[in-house]
């Protein structure tokens, strides 16, 4: 982590930075890859916030187990979030209770937004990133 | 206005990569600039000068590379995605270049819109 703690655009300039995660963990590699977009965002010191929305609230969910698809299970990474400063997690509220899922069944602590609010936050941002 | 365009689609599969050739076109015809388009996850097939199509489809990696040679365009292949898939330096056609995710970053903070084009 030290290393990117170095990275800087020599800008100054902190923008808003929204990661809108939509796809299930696996399946496709848009979760993996996009959680590396995330974390390097964070090493140039960028205000991010990560969204889970439609098939994406599956990402953070107890008990995931990838060993009979024999593919890398990184769910600790969300775990590991605060660690490089990203505090800033939100789930839609329609899209989890839409998949039978509750705040007790996710592995991290979220914020639950209405359909309004996560509209609201949306227009907040200067950049929007869809994985 | 300076567009950064991220590609997040490989070519002929899907059409985000011709939308966003399309797009970036169309852009640059109203008068607008895009300095850079960053290509990740299969987006970064896109770059590889090994492709082949038939005779009468068009050929999306030159297609890229002429826009960036006309316009002064950075294409730049995300490297970890790049070695994941088997995209070396040796197979980019002309205009690419293999970086990291600093560059997309980069393109966010700097730039007044950056437009994703993908799944």
């Amino acid at each position: 982590m030290s290393d990117m703690d170095m990275e800087d655009d020599g800008s100054g300039i902190v923008k808003k930075f929204m990661f809108l995660n939509r796809k299930a963990p696996h399946g496709t590699v848009y979760a993996l890859e996009g959680l590396e977009v995330v974390l390097i965002t964070a090493a140039f010191d960028q205000d991010v916030s990560l969204v889970f929305t439609d098939d994406g609230v599956y990402q953070l969910m107890k008990g995931i187990d990838t060993k009979g698809i024999e593919v890398k299970d990184f769910s600790k990474t969300y775990r590991a979030l605060e660690g490089y400063d990203i505090e800033k997690l939100y789930v839609d509220r329609s899209s989890m209770e839409a998949r039978g899922l509750s705040e007790e069944d996710l592995i991290v602590d979220v914020n639950v937004l209405s359909d309004d609010e996560m509209k609201n936050l949306m227009a907040e941002q200067d950049v929007v990133i869809s994985f | 206005m300076q567009f950064g365009i991220l590609v997040n689609e490989g070519p002929y599969n899907h059409q985000a990569s011709d939308s966003a050739y399309l797009f970036a076109r169309a852009a640059i015809e109203k008068g607008h600039t895009v300095p850079r388009i960053f290509f990740y996850h299969d987006g970064v097939n896109n770059s590889t000068r090994m492709a082949e199509p038939p005779q009468d489809d068009r050929n999306i990696t030159t297609r890229w590379s002429k826009l960036a040679e006309e316009h002064g365009i950075d294409l730049v292949v995300c490297v970890a995605a790049a070695l994941r898939r088997g995209m070396k330096d040796e197979l980019l056609a002309p205009g690419f270049r293999i970086s990291g995710l600093g560059q997309l970053v980069e393109m966010g903070i700097q730039y007044d819109r950056l437009v994703t084009f993908g799944d």
